[in-house]
């Protein structure tokens, strides 16, 4: 489920500083432009060819390696709560397929893994590494390109807590580590529901956390061991509510999707707010590509059932809108919630729908305008 | 919110967080090495959160592990994959601790049933202790404020870990729920049982993991007091070792000289603060003196991510399973003092 923020934030300016900073004000607080051009695109449904006893559920989870093979993680099968003693517990719920760079099912990853309950998000890093979040688990799983898990970040709650409605609102808040303001978590891996996870050059590891009591980054270096975080609960910058995706430049920089805040916003590596990008709807998916000219793709889903309003963007860098494509619903070429895009190749992306259940491979013809 | 308020809910959520440095210093450290790639899982197979390990008398290795169920797997004195034994038993939900006996029956400790399962050799249940509550009826949330109801002899709450003695004697920490330590005949049968919560001499606050030595004596890791107990093989309170940090895993070697190994674990909780205040495995005599310590936290090879049961049939060829990194290691003491 996507939780939406009921809040409609808007109207509201940031003064900011710099050059950069300064282009992106142009757009600050702006309804999408009509102007924005639309890229002219194909798409396909059926590229990935699924064995007869296999079957997707929710794509939470796209993403190719530096070979063009397929990772999808997805949640399907049926997860299932136990009655064990006095505690419940949770088995299940999601899964990681591989598939060839044709669509042909190569296999499937992870067979039983104790993380794997409710799919959010997978990452191939720069070495091929497979990376998968789940928001159900409160973990962060590194698999080797093999499929040999080589890290963990974030623990799985031994057991389902059981919600009491209780009239004391100020109550524990679900989910561990709640140290410092609101949302900032503690010191070290203990995500709440985390979203989504990004790699810098040199290897260190952000992941955005998430979905629960925490909205923050957490930074990691490459073995693992917690460097920082930053963020809280809130709107202005370097606040959010809920980061929902996480993506880096070559340069470092992170790209944070501030869904529940409608915008997306730039830190350099070490968290410091550069500038913050609000013409792009309420982006639930980013990704920034490769190559030696980077863009910025960023999903919009503006309903919470994929079916009114939907999108994708893309941008230069520096904010500035190059174009958007697609419409929300359940056909080919519509969007319903797209919670994850593959970039790796400009202009042939992939992405992850929940409500469709499916992935598409998306062609876009950027020298078409319509 | 007052943040007081909040740590009070945590820590009553979570009564075991608190870890704390070791009172000992100057602990000549150990050089070690951890043997890469030990295990060697089919391509199907995943360990979950590392919870037990334990070697028979013929080497092979027997890990129980939390994934996406509950498993128990069985490896030869080379890390091969042999078997997995006890497939959707009913007894598995949520490992703690695996032991094996002296006759090489393989004991499964679960804290998600409330069970104690041993096997023989071959993999086939020989026994059952402790029974798992029929679901048929649901799950009663507790009241609150209710006191504690008295253990009974054959019910256990959360059980944590088991250890023979040589006439066959089990003994049971139980364990999260529960505050103390059991005593039954080689049939299964109640004898004693020791302690209630507390943090007296004889009172217990989390019994997490125990082993015994050749004279039948209990070592209790009573990790929440931050002591290892000792206990005779009557229950007696004999002496405390509280020097050597919160004991997550506790193990004593066989042989002429016995060791005991004790770990000071890093929490599950992944919070930086505790990076430089645990982590580390102890080696001491039986009578509590620290002949040295190695190991610090951290998920690479040779670094330990919540070491949660050690392996010492050989004492200086331990395995360590971790919480936080799903991975067993093989690790290689060698002597501080050996002449090259």
């Amino acid at each position: 489920m996507v939780p939406f923020s009921s809040v409609f934030f808007r109207g509201v300016r940031w003064l900011c500083f710099g050059a950069l900073a300064t282009t992106l004000l142009s757009s600050d607080g702006f309804q999408a432009p009509a102007s924005i051009p639309e890229i002219v695109f194909d798409a396909s449904a059926d590229f990935l060819k699924l064995p007869a006893d296999i079957y997707l559920g929710e794509v939470a989870g796209v993403a190719t390696n530096s070979r063009g093979q397929l990772f999808v993680y997805t949640r399907t099968g049926n997860p299932t709560i136990a009655v064990g003693n006095s505690r419940l517990f949770s088995h299940g719920g999601s899964r990681l397929f591989e598939f060839d760079r044709s669509g042909g099912f190569v296999r499937e990853i992870g067979q039983g893994v104790y993380a794997f309950l409710v799919a959010h998000a997978v990452r191939v890093d720069p070495q091929d590494n497979i990376w998968i979040v789940d928001e159900g688990s409160n973990q962060v799983v590194k698999f080797n390109a093999d499929g040999r898990v080589l890290m963990i970040l974030g623990r799985k709650p031994e057991a389902v807590s059981i919600r009491v409605p209780s009239s004391n609102a100020s109550a524990a808040p679900p989910g561990r580590g709640s140290a410092g303001a609101p949302g900032a978590g503690g010191a070290g891996d203990q995500f709440t529901r985390p979203s989504d996870v990004a790699f810098d050059s040199e290897g260190n590891i952000f992941v955005a956390d998430g979905h629960g009591a925490n909205a923050r980054i957490a930074k990691f270096d490459r073995n693992g061991r917690f460097l920082l975080s930053w963020g809280s609960r809130g709107i202005e910058t370097g606040q959010f509510n809920t980061p929902h995706s996480i993506a880096a430049d070559a340069q470092g920089n992170v790209y944070v999707a501030d869904q529940g805040n409608k915008r997306i916003q730039v830190f350099d590596g070490t968290g410091a707010f550069k500038s913050q990008i609000t013409s792009v709807g309420v982006p639930l998916a980013v990704c920034v590509g490769g190559g030696a000219h980077q863009y910025l793709y960023s999903s919009h889903a503006g309903d919470q059932y994929g079916m009114d309003d939907a999108a994708i963007y893309k941008l230069e860098l520096d904010g500035r809108v190059v174009g958007k494509f697609g419409s929300a619903g359940k056909q080919l070429k519509q969007f319903g919630l797209v919670n994850a895009i593959d970039c790796r190749t400009e202009n042939n992306l992939y992405v992850g729908e929940l409500t469709n259940w499916r992935v598409q491979k998306l062609t876009l013809h950027p020298s078409q305008p319509r | 919110m007052k943040p007081i308020l909040l740590l009070v809910a945590v820590l009553a959520a979570h009564p075991v967080f608190g870890q704390t440095k070791a009172k000992a210093q100057n602990v000549p450290e150990i050089p070690y090495e951890s043997v890469p790639g030990f295990l060697k899982l089919p391509a199907n197979l995943y360990l979950g959160e590392g919870i037990g390990v334990a070697t028979n008398s013929k080497g092979h290795v027997f890990v129980y592990t939390r994934s996406g169920d509950t498993r128990l797997f069985e490896f030869d004195r080379n890390g091969n994959f042999v078997r997995e034994i006890g497939q959707g038993l009913y007894g598995f939900e949520f490992a703690h601790a695996v032991r094996v006996d002296r006759e090489d029956n393989i004991w499964a400790v679960d804290e998600g049933t409330n069970m104690v399962i041993k096997f023989t050799p071959e993999g086939r249940v020989a026994m059952v202790l402790g029974r798992r509550p029929e679901a048929v009826e649901g799950l009663v949330a507790p009241t609150p404020g209710a006191p504690e109801p008295q253990p009974e002899p054959y019910v256990f709450s959360r059980p944590t870990d088991v250890g023979f003695d040589a006439a066959g004697n089990i003994f049971v920490t139980d364990g999260y729920g529960n505050s103390r330590v059991v005593k039954f005949d080689k049939n299964g049968r109640f004898v004693k049982q020791v302690g209630t919560k507390g943090n007296q001499p004889g009172q217990l606050n989390l019994p997490h993991t125990m082993a015994m030595d050749a004279n039948g004596n209990v070592y209790v890791g009573d990790r929440s007091n931050a002591r290892v107990q000792v206990f005779d093989n009557d229950l007696n309170f004999k002496t405390i070792y509280d020097n050597v940090g919160n004991p997550w895993a506790v193990c004593i070697s066989p042989g002429p000289h016995q060791y005991l190994f004790v770990s000071n674990s890093i929490p599950d909780n992944g919070l930086a603060q505790y990076r430089d205040l645990t982590g580390e495995i102890y080696k001491m005599e039986l009578d509590g003196t620290i002949i040295g310590r190695f190991g610090k936290p951290g998920k690479q090879l040779g670094e330990f991510s919540t070491v949660h049961e050690i392996d010492c049939r050989n004492p200086n060829e331990l395995f360590v399973v971790e919480i936080t990194a799903w991975r067993v290691q093989k690790i290689l003491l060698r002597a501080a003092s050996s002449a090259r």
